[in-house]
């Protein structure tokens, strides 16, 4: 057990007794995402995951992927937006600093005259490898005392790139609804499915409040390789089974790092232990508030929120339903208890109802 | 004045600079804002147009969030016929109790067809069919598919024990080879009876949780508002009808008052859940398909209840003066039966309605990013602030 979350919801707790390992998440930092989509086609490639669709346009920016689904477990979301909206964003980012959370340094003007952005790297000498690690570092973060930390000039457009994938949610909905144990909880307190055992009954499709999980049905074929075969003979692995992210098992079982996280050329996809997935997260956003940006945000770092926290990590620079990310997640079987719990008063009223009916029509 | 055939996609060029214009788009409504903005942003040839339109982002290109599960009208089907055999089995023991052997044998093989077909729609809508009897190899509590499948196998059984009774005895023990397994089969006639009884309202109810327990907005705030009692009374009101339309209807007394009561709650608690549940989430119930589908089923109910009302009437009024006419009895039975087959039907009106109504609150991401919002605006107001899944630290 690597978080505080063990016993706070004793329904939703799914599987959390045998952690061997420390529990494995990713935190994917959207503001470095330069939209390469590396990572959808390494997921793609490592899983063998088949086709989407038919390659159709979508025209919404330079996303054709569209979604999470049964065959795509990396999705790269890009959102044009304007001046307008990145002032917005600004000031909702602001509003939830604000929330019993310690406040941005307030600017101080004259500072503001003078300060030359003193977090980015001076310019460099000229026979210094500008590729060597660390050369382009910022400085020390702890040296911000007494500087400026006005907000700088707002872009008048900016794209905003975030790479989806399954949460790994700490009380996984689409774990508890399974009807067949198929989705289990690995030892890296991850969650995965049994294509073997699962039956396609679709129940976690409706459990998941991500929209991640999907079955794999119709459609859905490999990249023809030999003209001569038709579609319907391509083989599509685990069809009519669900099908999602299994932060990849089959490496992590080696203590590879996942296929996405490894290919991502910026570092905007980290693996690694769940705490310090978090840690980061805690610092990069506290990293980016100090340059002004006060846009930036975590995703899932509280163990608090619906799910109990999530797996996968992510900071984002405006609201999460910008990015298909839904603003209040539950897991669904949070309200189980008390669902069964009307089930059963109106189970009894039925046999109430039916007793009644026949007192009520007794043939004298 | 055109020099490329593409500059007719061009939108008409405004007297007033950019700059203007966007500042005037800032200070009208805020619907105002963003939501034409984008068709002129360029258009004075200063730069290059963008061709997506830069809507109002509270959603991604209006994609859905949540994903419908891939259940089509055969669940649908199954929530009906899990009802209709459910409150059948109730009416069936009762029958036996008291002495309606009628409405016994009708009960009972509705129930067993209804549990028969119920169950080769649940599998025929598995994505890998041939693996159904995965269902049994674990008991989930947390998860209402799990025990809904136990809870069908366990009703199944006293109910194929009970239509098997049923049918030997019609076939007047000639047709079924049961040999020396006669006798002990007919002495398991009440266990079975009260052993698929015991599991008839579970299987009545369990479908509105397994709805509710989902990520689905309308059938999750559904769930939590009240959708089982909906449940049971819809199935409540399919027995009684079903019963109503196959037994005589001097047999049939209870079945209508079921029905009745089933009618009346049915009406109550759907009026009820609507009401405490977000507006957003209740739009798919209201609208499209599903609510023409939920409005019929409210007016075959009211039709169907007004007609068990009056067949009940008439028959109290029959037992007491008998020797009514021949022709009397047809018109009551005829009532009876045509009142019985509405009530059946907006039972399943309101099971198609409510699953259709799930599946349509995924398509437009507003069902679920509102109320969300308006939920987690309420904690906040209310000074709950550790619990949003985005922080700002």
């Amino acid at each position: 057990m690597t978080t505080s979350t063990f016993g706070h919801d004793t329904v939703a707790d799914g599987h959390w007794a045998h952690s061997a390992h420390q529990r494995k998440g990713f935190f994917t930092d959207t503001s470095i995402c330069i939209g390469c989509k590396a990572c959808e086609v390494a997921c793609k490639e490592w899983n063998r995951n088949p086709q989407d669709g038919t390659y159709e346009l979508l025209g919404s920016s330079y996303d054709n992927t569209g979604g999470l689904g049964a065959n795509t477990w990396r999705h790269v979301a890009f959102i044009e937006q304007d001046q307008e909206r990145i002032e917005r964003a600004r000031e909702s980012g602001r509003k939830l600093v604000s929330l019993g959370m310690p406040t941005i340094r307030p600017r101080t003007d004259e500072a503001a005259a003078v300060q030359p952005a003193p977090n980015l790297p001076s310019a460099p000498e000229m026979n210094v490898d500008l590729l060597a690690p660390g050369a382009l570092q910022p400085t020390d973060p702890e040296d911000f005392n007494g500087l400026d930390t006005t907000p700088p000039d707002t872009p008048d457009f900016r794209w905003l790139m975030s790479s989806d994938v399954c949460k790994h949610c700490t009380h996984a909905g689409c774990l508890d609804v399974c009807p067949t144990g198929a989705l289990f909880r690995t030892e890296f307190d991850t969650v995965v499915v049994q294509n073997d055992v699962c039956n396609g009954c679709g129940t976690c499709v409706a459990g998941c409040p991500f929209g991640v999980i999907e079955r794999r049905d119709d459609g859905t074929i490999n990249t023809p390789t030999d003209r001569d075969r038709s579609a319907s003979e391509m083989d599509v692995p685990d069809k009519g089974t669900a099908n999602k992210c299994t932060l990849c098992y089959d490496r992590l079982v080696d203590g590879q790092t996942p296929a996405c996280a490894q290919t991502c050329p910026t570092t905007s996809i980290k693996f690694g232990d769940h705490e310090d997935m978090v840690a980061q997260a805690h610092a990069r956003v506290e990293d980016l508030h100090a340059k002004g940006l006060t846009e930036a945000r975590l995703y899932g770092a509280n163990p608090n929120d619906g799910v109990g926290g999530i797996g996968s990590v992510f900071l984002l620079l405006d609201e999460p339903e910008v990015y298909g990310l839904p603003p209040d997640p539950r897991v669904p079987t949070k309200d189980l208890p008390q669902m069964l719990a009307s089930a059963g008063v109106a189970a009894l009223g039925m046999v109430a109802a039916a007793g009644l009916a026949f007192l009520g029509s007794r043939r004298s | 004045m055109s020099t490329s055939e593409f500059d007719s996609y061009r939108p008409p060029e405004l007297a007033t600079g950019r700059k203007k214009r966007r500042r005037g788009d800032r200070d009208g409504g805020p619907r105002n804002r963003g939501g034409r903005g984008w068709q002129n942003r360029g258009s004075d040839g200063g730069r290059e147009m963008p061709m997506v339109e830069d809507v109002e982002f509270s959603s991604y290109y209006g994609r859905p969030i949540v994903k419908a599960p891939p259940w089509g009208h055969e669940i649908s089907l199954y929530l009906f016929l899990g009802g209709l055999a459910g409150g059948s089995t109730l009416l069936g023991l009762g029958a036996q109790f008291t002495d309606r052997p009628g409405l016994r044998i009708a009960t009972r093989l509705t129930a067993i067809t209804a549990t028969g077909i119920g169950g080769a729609a649940l599998v025929a809508d598995l994505g890998r069919p041939e693996r159904f009897l995965n269902m049994l190899r674990t008991v989930k509590v947390t998860s209402p598919m799990s025990l809904g499948t136990w809870i069908l196998s366990g009703f199944g059984m006293g109910a194929a024990v009970t239509a098997a009774i049923e049918v030997d005895r019609l076939t007047r023990q000639k047709v079924l080879p049961l040999g020396p397994l006669r006798r002990p089969l007919h002495a398991m006639e009440t266990p079975a009876a009260l052993e698929s009884a015991l599991f008839a309202t579970p299987l009545a109810a369990y479908t509105a949780v397994l709805l509710g327990a989902t990520a689905v907005p309308t059938w999750n705030s559904a769930g939590r508002h009240g959708l089982p009692y909906v449940f049971v009374s819809s199935a409540a009101v399919a027995a009684g009808g079903a019963a109503m339309a196959l037994a005589p209807v001097r047999e049939t007394g209870p079945a209508r008052l079921l029905a009745l009561a089933g009618a009346a709650g049915d009406l109550v608690a759907m009026w009820g859940m609507k009401k405490r549940m977000h507006p957003v989430e209740v739009e798919p119930m209201e609208a499209g398909e599903p609510g023409h589908k939920l409005h019929r089923s409210e007016k075959l109910l009211i039709a169907g209840a007004v007609g068990a009302a009056a067949v009940e009437v008439g028959a109290r009024l029959l037992s007491k003066r008998l020797g009514a006419s021949t022709k009397t009895r047809t018109v009551l039975r005829a009532v009876s039966a045509v009142s019985g087959v509405a009530l059946a039907a907006a039972s399943a009106y309101t099971r198609f309605g409510m699953l259709e109504a799930g599946i349509e609150s995924t398509k437009d991401p507003r069902h679920v990013v509102e109320p969300q919002r308006d939920r987690l605006e309420q904690r906040r107001a209310k000074g709950i602030t550790d619990d949003s899944i985005t922080t700002g630290r």
